[in-house]
């Protein structure tokens, strides 16, 4: 584990493991400008690891909605809370876990922000919008009982159809 | 860039021209005040010019929901012109197309509101 000190929130800690398996792992405060932060590291990771700027754009946005979710509903807003963001490789796609320490919820609590009557709530699309960004989306729960969100994305030679090894 | 926003009158609709990001925390706010403000000194037609904002989250989103129904429970209109590329995507996945009034061009937008 090599430690980079650094970042305003959290440590930034690189795991280099076997070339196909890499991960990176981010103790983030639970405070707005983690959503920032978050958002900043993965679209630095994506685009290190070679999506277009359209995809990249996804990636940053379904990170920052997920990081906006642990935030306000699983954390609180609650700033002894932490909110555990991972960007792990596998060989045919980018995996981003969001982990926080509230209480956990499913997918199928979730409202569904396209229905009519709740066309003009303020509130409840975030994770419409990470699914519709990125290619699977599912809660798990996280190691303290809190959520697990788990985001993933084809790399993009894999996309492609280019499955050479 | 923090969202920031400049107020001019053209005829009797306030045209407010934003730049920067629409999203959680002062973003979102920023557009929540000024809505507030111009409904509260009486304006009942308000244009949101969005030529300068190239990225909003679901936050934003939800704040232009929120001006939008503020200045309906007012009797007023609210209306868009110029979205950027990834807001328009933005509006039409969440089917906000179907609330907004998004204009093509400012002096359409501008003739479309009802005459007072």
């Amino acid at each position: 584990m090599i430690p980079i000190q650094g970042l305003s929130s959290g440590v930034f800690s690189a795991f280099p493991m076997a070339s196909a398996h890499q991960r990176v792992e981010v103790t983030l405060d639970t405070q707005l400008e983690s959503v920032d932060l978050a958002e900043n590291i993965v679209v630095r990771v994506a685009e290190a690891a070679g999506f277009g700027e359209d995809d990249v754009h996804k990636l940053g946005m379904a990170v920052r909605e997920g990081v906006i979710n642990a935030y306000n509903y699983g954390n609180a807003q609650d700033p002894q809370k932490k909110i555990l963001l991972v960007v792990e490789f596998e060989p045919e796609k980018m995996i981003v876990h969001i982990v926080d320490e509230g209480r956990g919820f499913e997918l199928s609590e979730v409202a569904d922000p396209l229905a009519e009557e709740n066309l003009l709530r303020t509130s409840g699309r975030g994770i419409f919008l990470m699914r519709a960004f990125m290619d699977d989306l599912a809660v798990r729960r996280g190691p303290t009982g809190g959520a697990d969100l788990v985001m993933s994305k084809k790399l993009p030679h894999r996309a492609a159809g280019n499955g050479r090894q | 860039m923090a969202l920031q926003g400049t107020c001019r009158d053209v005829g009797d609709v306030a045209v407010v021209d934003f730049s920067g990001k629409i999203t959680l925390g002062e973003g979102s706010a920023t557009l929540r005040k000024m809505v507030r403000q111009l409904v509260d000194s009486g304006h009942r037609k308000i244009l949101l010019n969005l030529a300068d904002v190239d990225y909003i989250d679901s936050s934003g989103i939800g704040e232009l929901v929120g001006a939008y129904t503020t200045v309906r429970g007012a009797s007023g209109e609210l209306k868009l012109v110029h979205l950027t590329k990834r807001v328009r995507d933005i509006i039409q996945i969440t089917r906000l197309f179907t609330v907004f009034d998004v204009q093509p061009d400012e002096a359409a937008a501008v003739n479309s509101f009802k005459q007072s």
